[in-house]
Parts: C-alpha cells; sequence; structure tokens
C-alpha cells in the first residue's frame, strides 16, 4: 500500500467537496486511482478528457505511483 | 524574471509591449485575448480563472522556450489572468519580437494555441440565467 496525496482542482474539487486528500491505496497507476476516487465520489465520472500531474509535473495515465506522490487531478483545462 | 507569469490585477499592456522592444527586430506581434460577452448561446456576464499557478507558470515558459526553438524569434513574453473578470478585460497577452514578421506570426499562434491546450487554467463563466458552469467540462462532473 502508498499513501499517496490526491488534489482535486476546479469542476473535480467543486464536486468532490474536497480540495485535497491523503489516501492509503494499491493502485499501481495514475488511472487506477482515479478509478479508485471515482468509486468514492460519484461526481468523478470519467477522466477521459482530463489531465492527470504527479509531483507537479505532467503524467501519463498509466504511470507507476509511489509512496508519498502528489497526485493532481485536472479537469479539461480552458485557459486563454 | 519570467518570461510567462500569471497575475490577479489588470495586465499593463504598454509595459508588457515595452519589455519585448529589440533594435534587431523588424516585427511585433501581439495577442490579447479578451472576455467575450456570450459562448454557446449563452450570454456572459463575467468569469473566473482558476490557475494552479507552480505548474502553470513552468508549463508557459516551457511553451516560450520551444517557440524561441521552434522558430528562431528574438522574444516571447506572456501573461494570462487568475481570478474574476469582467467582460473586454484582457485575459491573455502573447507578445513576440523577431526580426522578420512571418517567424512572429507563426511563434505568437503557437504559443497562444499550447497556452490554451495545455496550462492548468480553467474557467467559469457566470451567465445571465443565473447558472454558472465550467468551460469544457458539461460532461466530467455535474453542476449545481
Amino acid at each position: 500500500m502508498n499513501q499517496i496525496k490526491v488534489r482535486y482542482f476546479a469542476a473535480f474539487r467543486e464536486a468532490t467537496g474536497i480540495e485535497t486528500e491523503r489516501v492509503n491505496t494499491a493502485a499501481g497507476s495514475a488511472a487506477e486511482l482515479f478509478s479508485e476516487c471515482a468509486g468514492r465520489f460519484d461526481a468523478l465520472q470519467s477522466y477521459t478528457a482530463a489531465m492527470v500531474a504527479i509531483n507537479d509535473e505532467m503524467s501519463d495515465w498509466d504511470a507507476r505511483l509511489q509512496d508519498g506522490d502528489e497526485v493532481l487531478f485536472f479537469p479539461p483545462v480552458a485557459g486563454g | 524574471m519570467n518570461a510567462f507569469q500569471i497575475t490577479s490585477g489588470a495586465i499593463d499592456l504598454e509595459a508588457f509591449r515595452r519589455q519585448l522592444l529589440d533594435r534587431s527586430c523588424g516585427a511585433y506581434v501581439q495577442f490579447d485575448g479578451w472576455v467575450r460577452d456570450y459562448n454557446e448561446g449563452q450570454q456572459v456576464l463575467r468569469l473566473e480563472y482558476e490557475v494552479y499557478q507552480p505548474m502553470a507558470v513552468k508549463e508557459g515558459n516551457r511553451i516560450i522556450e520551444e517557440a524561441i526553438e521552434r522558430f528562431g524569434i528574438s522574444n516571447a513574453h506572456g501573461v494570462h489572468r487568475s481570478g474574476l473578470m469582467e467582460l473586454s478585460d484582457v485575459a491573455v497577452v502573447v507578445g513576440v519580437s523577431s526580426p522578420h514578421r512571418a517567424a512572429a506570426f507563426d511563434a505568437c499562434r503557437y504559443i497562444i494555441d499550447q497556452v490554451k491546450a495545455r496550462l492548468p487554467i480553467w474557467k467559469k463563466e457566470y451567465y445571465a440565467n443565473g447558472n454558472a458552469e465550467w468551460v469544457n467540462c458539461r460532461h466530467c462532473a455535474p453542476t449545481n
């Protein structure tokens, strides 16, 4: 099990009602962690259009997680 | 100073342009993004940008380095706003100076396109009918 800090932004933060949480998880990848979180928060339906960052670097969804990582879930961006 | 910055205050466009003055350059191209009063059939009253600043600054600077490398321009800067914005406010500005105009136009277009696609910035629009919605996010979470 890894302890991971998860942060939710914008629509994800409003949908979950939380900005950050610590989770103990067996999820091996960012995608598995998102699915696990979506299992607890019905509002997190799909990450297909979203992006993920690990420790402040953009990441692939299949990136492997390590104990102590901070995982940032970004809904579709809309700058400009 | 970072070539790409986030600010919660109004952007001083004259000061922004001055930073890019360069005697070896014969061309300057600037893109301003304004807050528009409609989107997808809805009347927009104002909007709000949420920015994850540490990564937005880092990624914005990366984009500018890419543009300098790719198009051979001399200088490029960008600024994006955060927080509440009113109609016609300048939400984002990109400026490029270069010896010749073709590279300046191409690089400016590249930077704003990449900024919109890659920076961790989210836009919430407030509509005349009282609703508010995160743009591009209708299907990623139920709205209140």
